[in-house]
């Protein structure tokens, strides 16, 4: 498919604004677009965020360093173990901190499932935008799961406040490793059953074959990161390309886009590219679960945490993208100053740029496709 | 039930008061609005989803609020989103509820902290129940479904003052 050329026929046709959001199934969460149309094609497009803006960065300043960890669930609430991860890293990183190898691995298993979870509900919501209302139940009758695993863990199904400055909070279960290999003993086939409905099934595809082309270059120039990257065929991975933590000590594989049924970093590429981390974030979690040594699971912190004045950034792989915390401390017990980047917030600034030419349901396929969510936005 | 009812009961008749019957069609029919702004409206997916089933009591969704009965606020309130908010409400037709969904919904929760969120969509539009919990678990929003539906069974809408 090719976007539409604009062109005046004469007839005297006015452009026409169309809102978008806040309250719209597509949008996926507050999120408005400001469209601009010509019939049914879009001239151009505004986003409006920040209508869930609500303060985080500010907030930090005001609370001690580990009581601003339930916040960081908040930042991303579908894949809140990441953004507990990220954020733990930095202050370790500020306070130069060792952290036992077993928390290490209960970190990577946390956040890879935490991972899987997030890639359901993204591809299923993007087969409803699409018109395919079944596969979402697919996908959240697995989510929940994965929800069970992790309340077995912490006792939280959304927002875990599980990671801590040093560690974890909680040793894994007993009955952790077998829960968690049945688990992933069905996600396979259950991702086959998700494949036939909806990757192979031919209206889907030919819904998102070529369109909405992020090319390479256009990925790179506007920051872009994460599987959106990855779907324009940039082969870039954190976990991969700058290790941190134990991901170099399993191996796994970066799916990159290829053009699978139209052009390398349509909007199926991009969906793609999700449905097989999963697979890859499900053989992390395996190796994890067979390698992981005992020990200790929290570091030993002081009482009273103040990392010396100074600054730090940490950047993690996060489901949508890079995760990057910069903190400035000034020896106090409080951050001076949290920012916090993320994937989402690249990936909807390059909205405006792809949009204009494409069929108004072309653009709910462009948003589906780059998985964007309003907290990550707005913060 | 009706195999051993049938040829029965042929001209039965039943007593009951209109108000009942109104309330009756009301509560076995909330449909509420498909609107969520933050983490809550993760768990009201999982609760409208295949495990904990909202369809059992007659809840679906909707995409438009002139078609919803309904409307849970799920999740946390901006002040720029607060108007948003209200101007929904006001498009869906009467008679209708809300469920307030969740602390930062019920009184700004976790973000009583910052300076961009509403301390309580009660501040906005009536509420009809308040469901806590940070956030609330399926069973529990389940619940205020079902204290919501036994509100309504009590009311008189047809007693009631114009
Ligand atoms: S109550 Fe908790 S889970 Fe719900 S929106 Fe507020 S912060 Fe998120």
């Amino acid at each position: 498919m090719q976007p539409f050329e604009l062109t005046d026929l004469g007839a005297g046709t006015k452009e026409m604004m169309l809102n978008m959001g806040p309250q719209h199934p597509s949008t996926h969460g507050v999120i408005k677009f400001v469209l601009r149309m010509d019939g049914e094609v879009v001239a151009a497009l505004d986003p409006d965020v920040g209508f869930l803006h609500r303060s985080i960065e500010k907030i930090a300043e005001k609370l001690s360093y580990p009581d601003f960890m339930p916040y960081t669930d908040r930042v991303d609430y579908v894949a809140a173990m990441n953004c507990n991860f990220g954020y733990a890293r930095v202050v370790e990183k500020l306070m130069k901190m060792e952290v036992p190898k077993r928390a290490e691995y209960i970190r990577v298993i946390v956040a890879e499932l935490n991972r899987i979870s997030s890639h359901l509900v993204s591809v299923g919501t993007f087969g409803n935008d699409i018109g395919a209302v079944t596969p979402f139940l697919y996908a959240i009758r697995d989510r929940e799961l994965i929800n069970d695993l992790l309340e077995m863990l912490c006792g939280a199904r959304l927002t875990y406040n599980f990671v801590r400055i040093g560690g974890v909070a909680f040793d894994l279960p007993d009955t952790f490793k077998e829960k968690a290999i049945a688990f992933l003993d069905t996600l396979e086939p259950k991702l086959k059953e998700f494949n036939t409905l909806l990757s192979e099934n031919r209206i889907f595809r030919e819904r998102l074959a070529g369109v909405c082309v992020i090319s390479k270059e256009d990925a790179v120039a506007y920051g872009v990161t994460g599987p959106n990257l990855r779907g324009s065929g940039v082969d870039w991975d954190l976990r991969r390309d700058e290790p941190y933590s134990v991901y170099p000590e399993v191996s796994f594989e970066v799916p990159v886009g290829g053009g699978l049924v139209g052009k390398v970093g349509d909007a199926f590429d991009r969906y793609w590219v999700r449905i097989k981390e999963m697979q890859e974030s499900a053989k992390i979690v395996r190796q994890c679960l067979e390698q992981i040594p005992e020990g200790p699971i929290m570091a030993k912190i002081p009482r009273v945490l103040k990392p010396p004045a100074g600054d730090a950034f940490d950047r993690t792989e996060a489901p949508r993208g890079e995760l990057g915390y910069y903190l400035v401390s000034d020896g106090s017990s409080k951050p001076q100053r949290l920012k916090i980047r993320t994937g989402s917030f690249a990936a909807v600034s390059i909205i405006p740029k792809i949009a204009p030419g494409w069929m108004i349901a072309d653009i709910v396929a462009l948003i589906g496709s780059l998985d964007i969510i309003a907290p990550e936005i707005d913060r | 039930m009706h195999y051993t009812l049938r040829n029965k009961l042929p001209s039965t008749a039943l007593f009951t008061t209109v108000d009942a019957v109104l309330n009756w069609g009301r509560l076995s029919s909330l449909w509420y609005l498909l609107f969520g702004t933050a983490c809550c409206a993760i768990e009201l997916m999982q609760t409208g989803g295949p495990r904990a089933d909202l369809d059992r009591f007659g809840a679906v969704f909707r995409s438009s609020p002139r078609q919803s009965d309904l409307l849970i606020v799920a999740g946390t309130v901006t002040y720029k989103m607060a108007s948003r908010i209200k101007r929904l409400y006001e498009q869906m037709a009467d008679p209708k509820y809300v469920i307030s969904m969740g602390s930062c919904s019920n009184c700004g929760g976790l973000f009583d902290l910052g300076y961009s969120v509403l301390r309580g969509i009660d501040k906005v539009i009536p509420v009809d129940v308040y469901v806590p919990g940070c956030p609330p678990r399926p069973e529990a929003l389940t619940q205020g479904l079902l204290v919501l539906q036994e509100k309504i069974r009590k009311q008189r809408y047809l007693a009631r003052e114009a």
